[in-house]
């Protein structure tokens, strides 16, 4: 910590540490002072002049965003000298601003317009024509008015410091000068919607929000996006039961303001037209709607029957369905059903991590280590297709850390822009790229290591034992691809584990059928897809299985089922996630669709029908029983309560059964792709970027 | 993207006269005579010029932008330049302009459909004492009259 310095603002004495700016150690007091241009975190502009402030013994007033404050300084940020400066700058602000507050998407949350209405600038001396030129459709999801706009410069940084993608300028002059794309008259970058969200005016707007509806007219609901691993927090503004748009400007979650397309625009599947309304069966060949009781009572029945003649199950459960879901599965499959086959779609080999790192704590990193730790060594992931947020989180360590990037890739990515050194290596071959970089490795104070799943197995421990012998503290990331993915694992949605990493012996069972072998197994008598589409690429062998599945939507294995369920999204429901990083945080129902139920209910009232006793089935008491036994998960209730992310601590012990490594499958998403969930998102494929491609840089 | 031997050369030269790091100085200059070149700063230069400086392609358009002298679709073999600042335009500058405009049917910033001439309203070509002043490519054609501006233009069309 720098020497801390004594300043005085609008009368009040502060302690900051020497080199704080004044608009930031006037923040600290509880003191606001005004600014377009200033955004924490990026570099400064000090071009709106909206925070000059009067500093004593200074001539003339001074831009509070660039001034360092120095000891004994004395500023006042509201005297009458200053807010006649401020007035007389919103005066030039307008002259050539249309001032079409009313059909403005921005009105009732403008920067713009809530200075105008503070300094009360309401008149103007400019009887001249207003400059104007016509709105410009950059991408089907930006759209940028130049009339508008007050060249802040926000949306330019954020897209070039910010994301590393530089799509946006400034270009022309004077009157005539505006923001433009990277490609001339359109954009070709990440297509995330921040410039929009940063835009203190009106300038940027979104396409799929513009004209929808004023700001006060919605209610706010932050929730876990549901498309990657890496646990944003969206929030989802809500009208009459619809989600209209999606960001998270109260910068709540980890992820403060960030969110790429998926977070920002990829909710539209919910409102899809092919969501499922009604429960379906199979009638004569062809599914038909029919009622709940009539459904339920249909699964319930056969189960039962097939349970009682000790037939065989297959159970698949979900990467995006909550904690509380998967337990309530596993619970199910195993001692509602009776069977130890229970699986879902792997992604990343977590059980591998968390048994390498037996007897060492605080050895999983958490989202905000990556932004704290001195150096990273990234393996086998393109991190700005795969994992925005881990990519965001780097870039800001390394622009206000100087943090030392190693990639250890089989191809380009967009890290190299930054990163110190780049290795290129193929799958398989990580491991001895990595042994070539210990010498530099070892000359930083810490390392967190995020590796993706061309790891797995014997690889994973390899990179432990190397990442001991480098003698400084290293903490690990385990890549995986589904907003619930480590959750489906935590929760023991594997055939060799329960809840927790312990094995299933302990309960008395001997390890099942893996997701591949049950589809495999010619004599299953049936399969239950809970969330999950496992027909997407393979076929089902056993053709007299009875097969329920739980869906959104009428996906490949819902085609193929007896029963369908209509399920809810993740953002019709409550429960809890955990992200990639282990961090568990709470879903809170936002949208609302006819006719769906969540799959939790879905379940219970399953095993009701069934006269199984599995426990209450709502969110909050499974939750309270995860909390209670399964390892690792006993975590401050109250921070997860009040939508915080709470670390699950690690399983400190060896891990007694390992799933077999051969079953993950990593999902190869793009940034605008995202598994079957991202077929219906009509959003995601409509720019010109999608469906993108890994390593390419 | 290749150029000719000649600019190559000057583009070798050009970047040696920055300090490292600092390359992307040269990108005013390089615009410029690449411009000169294949008559106009088109997608293809901005994206070779992009590269070869390490900047990114929306930093070039920043430039083109500003700066007039850039020009993102072609000018003419012959890029008449008409003065109508203050010392030109009272020596008749603005009539010259309007002459000009009338013979070769072009208004400000454009080029006439044959590619032979391109006509453009200047700021001050810093000739006022000769006023008024016009200036073809890289050549000024001083105390300019109406008769020396027909005859002008007659002998470079017939340049052909």
């Amino acid at each position: 910590m720098a020497d801390l310095i004594t300043l005085t603002i609008d009368g009040r004495k502060l302690k900051v540490p020497a080199g704080t700016l004044v608009i930031e150690a006037a923040k600290q007091a509880g003191i606001e002072i005004p600014a377009f241009c200033y955004y924490e975190g990026f570099s400064l502009q000090a071009a709106c002049r909206m925070c000059l402030v009067e500093v004593e013994k200074m001539p003339k007033l001074q831009p509070s965003c660039t001034l360092p404050a120095a000891d004994g300084m004395v500023v006042h940020t509201e005297s009458p000298k200053v807010a006649d400066a401020r007035k007389g700058m919103l005066e030039f602000l307008l002259t050539n601003h249309p001032l079409d507050c009313p059909v403005c998407d921005k009105g009732g949350e403008c920067e713009l317009q809530d200075m105008v209405f503070r300094y009360g600038a309401g008149e103007s001396r400019f009887t001249e024509i207003k400059y104007h030129q016509d709105e410009k459709q950059w991408s089907p999801l930006v759209y940028y008015d130049p009339a508008r706009c007050i060249l802040c410069y926000r949306c330019v940084r954020v897209c070039d410091e910010g994301l590393g993608v530089g799509a946006l300028g400034l270009t022309y002059r004077g009157v005539a000068a505006e923001i433009t794309p990277s490609h001339g008259d359109h954009l070709e970058c990440d297509e995330c919607g921040w410039c929009i969200d940063v835009c203190p005016v009106g300038a940027l707007t979104s396409g799929t929000y513009r004209y929808q509806s004023r700001p006060w007219e919605m209610n706010h609901t932050g929730t876990i996006c549901t498309h990657c691993a890496d646990g944003c927090k969206t929030t989802l503004s809500v009208r009459n039961g619809a989600i209209i748009r999606a960001n998270n400007r109260d910068r709540s979650g980890y992820n403060g303001e960030f969110l790429c397309v998926k977070g920002r625009f990829g909710y539209d599947f919910v409102h899809s037209g092919e969501r499922l309304q009604s429960p379906m069966i199979r009638k004569n060949g062809k599914l038909e709607p029919v009622s709940w009781s009539e459904a339920l009572a249909a699964v319930a029945t056969k189960f039962s029957e097939i349970k009682a003649r000790g037939g065989k199950f297959g159970v698949i459960g979900s990467t995006r369905t909550t904690n509380e879901e998967n337990y309530y599965l596993q619970k199910f499959a195993r001692q509602g059903l009776g069977t130890a086959s229970v699986d879902h779609h792997r992604t990343g080999d977590v059980p591998a991590l968390i048994d390498a790192l037996s007897g060492k704590t605080d050895a999983l990193a958490a989202m905000a280590d990556l932004y704290q730790a001195k150096a990273a060594l990234v393996i086998g992931a393109d991190l700005a297709q795969q994992h925005p947020l881990i990519a965001y989180q780097l870039r800001a360590n390394y622009r206000h850390h100087k943090m030392a990037a190693y990639l250890v890739n089989p191809g380009a990515s967009r890290e190299e822009q930054y990163a110190k050194k780049s290795v290129h290596a193929p799958p398989g071959k990580e491991m001895e790229a990595v042994a070539s970089l210990a010498g530099e490795l070892k000359g930083h104070e810490d390392l967190v290591v995020i590796f993706g799943a061309s790891l797995r197995g014997e690889g994973v421990r390899q990179l432990v034992s190397f990442g001991d012998t480098l003698g400084i503290p290293v903490k690990y990331v385990c890549l995986v691809d589904y907003s619930n993915s480590r959750g489906a694992m935590d929760m023991g949605l594997v055939p060799e584990l329960l809840p927790g990493y312990r094995s299933v012996r302990e309960a008395g069972m001997e390890p099942g059928l893996a997701l591949d072998e049950m589809l495999a197994a010619k004599d299953l008598d049936a399969l239950w897809a809970v969330g999950a589409n496992p027909l997407e690429s393979a076929e089902l062998a056993s053709s007299a299985a009875f097969v329920v599945v739980q869906d959104l939507f009428l996906t490949e294995t819902a085609r193929r089922a007896e029963v369908v369920l209509p399920a809810q999204s993740a953002y019709e429901k409550n429960g809890t996630v955990t992200s990639v990083t282990g961090e568990v945080q709470k879903l809170k129902a936002g949208a609302k669709v006819m006719g769906t139920k969540a799959d939790l209910e879905i379940m219970g009232l399953i095993a009701k029908e069934m006269g199984l006793n599995l426990g209450i089935w709502s969110p909050d008491k499974v939750f309270e029983e995860i909390r209670r036994t399964v390892r690792g998960y006993n975590i401050p209730l109250p921070v997860v309560a009040t939508g915080g992310a709470a670390q699950t601590t690690p399983v400190n012990g060896r891990v007694p059964a390992m799933p077999r490594p051969e079953h993950i499958r990593p999902s190869g998403d793009t940034l605008f792709t995202s598994g079957t969930l991202g077929r219906y998102s009509k959003r995601l494929s409509s720019v010109m970027e999608a469906p993108g491609e890994l390593f390419k840089g | 993207m290749t150029f000719s031997p000649q600019l190559e050369a000057k583009f070798a030269d050009l970047i040696t006269h920055y300090p490292e790091g600092r390359q992307k100085g040269a990108l005013i200059p390089m615009l410029l005579y690449a411009q000169d070149e294949v008559g106009a700063v088109t997608p293809e230069v901005i994206a070779e010029v992009a590269s070869r400086l390490n900047v990114k392609p929306v930093e070039v358009e920043e430039v083109i932008g500003y700066y007039t002298m850039l020009w993102r679709h072609k000018r003419g073999k012959h890029h008449i330049q008409v003065c109508t600042n203050l010392s030109c335009m009272l020596a008749g500058g603005e009539e010259l302009y309007a002459q000009v405009s009338k013979k070769l049917g072009i208004g400000h910033r454009e080029t006439t459909p044959d590619g032979q001439f391109s006509l453009e309203e200047t700021e001050c070509l810093g000739a006022c004492s000769w006023a008024p002043a016009v200036l073809v490519n890289y050549d000024f054609h001083m105390k300019m009259t109406p008769e020396k501006l027909d005859r002008l233009i007659e002998s470079l069309g017939s340049k052909q």
